[in-house]
């Protein structure tokens, strides 16, 4: 069953990213976003009959859903927390799509964010794995560093099979970092060179610290509509017009090539229920927790052949002015990573663009936008095709 | 009782116990189908290629390659800051499975993929010896 064109988003909200929390909560941050994205949407609250909620990374509790529903003083009929990682904010599209169409409710708000910053997001007690995860027992006991680690290792063995450089990788925290300087939300926006991200401390080989994501404070939220109501919408629609996801396991030890991610099975879905091609899309919007990540996504969801995202990084302008546009709103690395809001920016980014409301760093006439979420080590992947 | 912060050690279940206990008898063993001859790793109840529940403990050679590693030069779990830097690894083993694992026993910038390994057994104060691997 298809679901393009089942819904659209219409209203966004995004607080801007601060290194540390400010005195904020996670739920002050929620309400905040969600109010933001229901008026920018043009509905009541009465409206939201739908609720998905990305939890936070540091704060774990039952029932997160119902607890913003109660501080809202919504009554959804359809309420859920969804966990993909960094992919939970793409995944809540095509699941509010998907309830949408099916009845269940016809406005789902998403929202996501917390209080964070470099100290909670580190501290071992808040990152201790489950203790009955064999990630603990077979994993743990050799000191990994988090996710640095993975992703690490990911861009060595990329390095050793396609002979990628730490330059091409380094290109994409450039080019992003031009985009952020367009963008006053954003954490980072002084101007970066390639040899100042390869002069930064190399903390886990082959990675820089410019090429790794800063956890901080902040949050994102929008709004799913039906067809109906995104049609006497104040804004611009922006639709869903392909979805698709595919995951697999977190420790990378367990995953038969750890270069190729299962956006090589969740893009070509996306892709195919929209009925576009790659060639087609006006703006990249993708995950980026690291450097690498991007040039693996772009890779397997079909921008360039498999093993030549290095020299593709290279030959393209990913500007806001360039010819092929990646993450316009500086990117995670330079924007800043609120918890899953991280990955909500790219999902706020895109509808901006293709609501012709990004500003400085407008796409012209963007009606294609790719936007890929990415959870765990590229364990998780939501992958889809919006458009006006 | 130390302040320091200390290693997260395994802690084995009884599905795990008889791999910990091989590695603290020096010997590397993995669980191998009965049914459809595939060594299984990380230890599981049963095969999840053919949900055979017919699973042996067998002996195997200790050799693989490094499949891929990264240097780790922050800690993030405090207790290894003291070892900065050292070598995170996937090691590929020759009967298939990979496993999370250090490179020890060589300077970190002599490390490469697909270099050989071998086993070696690192025994704990706490009398649990971990799987490491040197060049071979």
């Amino acid at each position: 069953m298809s679901l393009k064109r089942a819904a659209a988003i219409t209203g966004i909200a995004e607080m801007a990213p601060r290194a540390s929390a400010e005195g904020l909560s996670t739920m002050s941050i929620w309400a905040d976003v969600s109010r933001g994205a229901i008026l920018d949407a043009g509905l009541e609250p009465s409206d939201i009959d739908g609720l998905l909620v990305a939890p936070p990374i540091v704060d774990m509790v039952a029932m997160w859903p119902s607890h913003l529903g109660e501080y809202l003083d919504i009554h959804p009929r359809y309420a859920n927390i969804v966990d993909l990682g960094g992919a939970s904010a793409a995944g809540m599209i095509w699941r509010a799509a998907s309830a949408i169409q099916s009845g269940l409710c016809r406005a789902v708000l998403c929202v996501s964010g917390e209080a964070s910053d470099v100290s909670t997001f580190y501290a071992p007690r808040a990152k201790r794995p489950t203790q009955q995860l064999p990630l603990r027992e077979f994993e743990a006991p050799y000191g990994p560093m988090g996710a640095n680690s993975g992703y690490a290792q990911i861009a060595m063995r990329h390095m050793h099979e396609f002979g990628t450089t730490g330059r091409q990788l380094a290109k994409v925290a450039v080019d992003q970092r031009t985009n952020a300087g367009a963008n006053p939300d954003a954490l980072y926006r002084d101007p970066l060179t390639i040899d100042d991200v390869l002069s930064s401390p190399l903390i886990v080989d082959p990675l820089h610290l410019y090429e790794i994501v800063r956890p901080c404070t902040g949050g994102a939220a929008f709004v799913v509509v039906s067809a109906d109501l995104a049609g006497s919408s104040a804004q611009t629609p922006a639709w869903l017009l392909g979805a698709g996801e595919a995951t697999r396991g977190v420790m990378l030890a367990q995953v038969d090539s750890i270069t190729t991610s299962p956006v090589a099975q969740s893009a070509p879905l996306a892709f195919e229920m929209a009925g576009v091609t790659p060639a087609e899309i006006d703006l990249v919007s993708v995950y980026d927790c690291y450097t690498i990540t991007v040039v693996v996504t772009l890779e397997d969801a079909g921008f360039c052949e498999k093993g030549r995202g290095g020299p593709f990084v290279e030959e393209h302008d990913l500007t806001f002015r360039g010819d092929l546009p990646l993450n316009t709103h500086g990117g995670q690395l330079s924007f800043g990573q609120p918890g899953l809001a991280g990955g909500m920016s790219h999902v706020t980014e895109a509808v901006r663009q293709l609501q012709g409301r990004a500003g400085e760093r407008q796409v012209p006439d963007c009606e294609l936008a790719f936007v890929n979420g990415n959870g765990g080590i590229m364990s998780e992947q939501s992958s889809l095709v919006l458009g006006v | 009782m130390s302040d320091q912060p200390r290693k997260p050690l395994p802690r084995p279940s009884p599905l795990s116990q008889p791999f910990w206990d091989g590695l603290g008898a020096g010997e590397l063993r993995l669980q191998r189908c009965d049914s459809c001859d595939t060594y299984v790793f990380y230890p599981r109840p049963y095969c999840p290629h053919c949900l055979s529940e017919a699973l042996t403990w067998k002996a195997v050679s200790g050799r693989g390659r490094v499949y891929t590693y990264t240097v780790i030069r922050r800690a993030m779990h405090p207790a290894f800051q003291p070892d900065v830097p050292y070598v995170f690894a996937i090691v590929e083993l020759e009967e298939g499975p990979r496993v999370e694992t250090n490179v020890v026993g060589c300077a970190p910038e002599d490390v490469r993929v697909e270099m050989p390994v071998k086993a070696v057994y690192d025994m704990t104060t706490a009398g649990i010896a971990l799987l490491k691997f040197e060049p071979a």
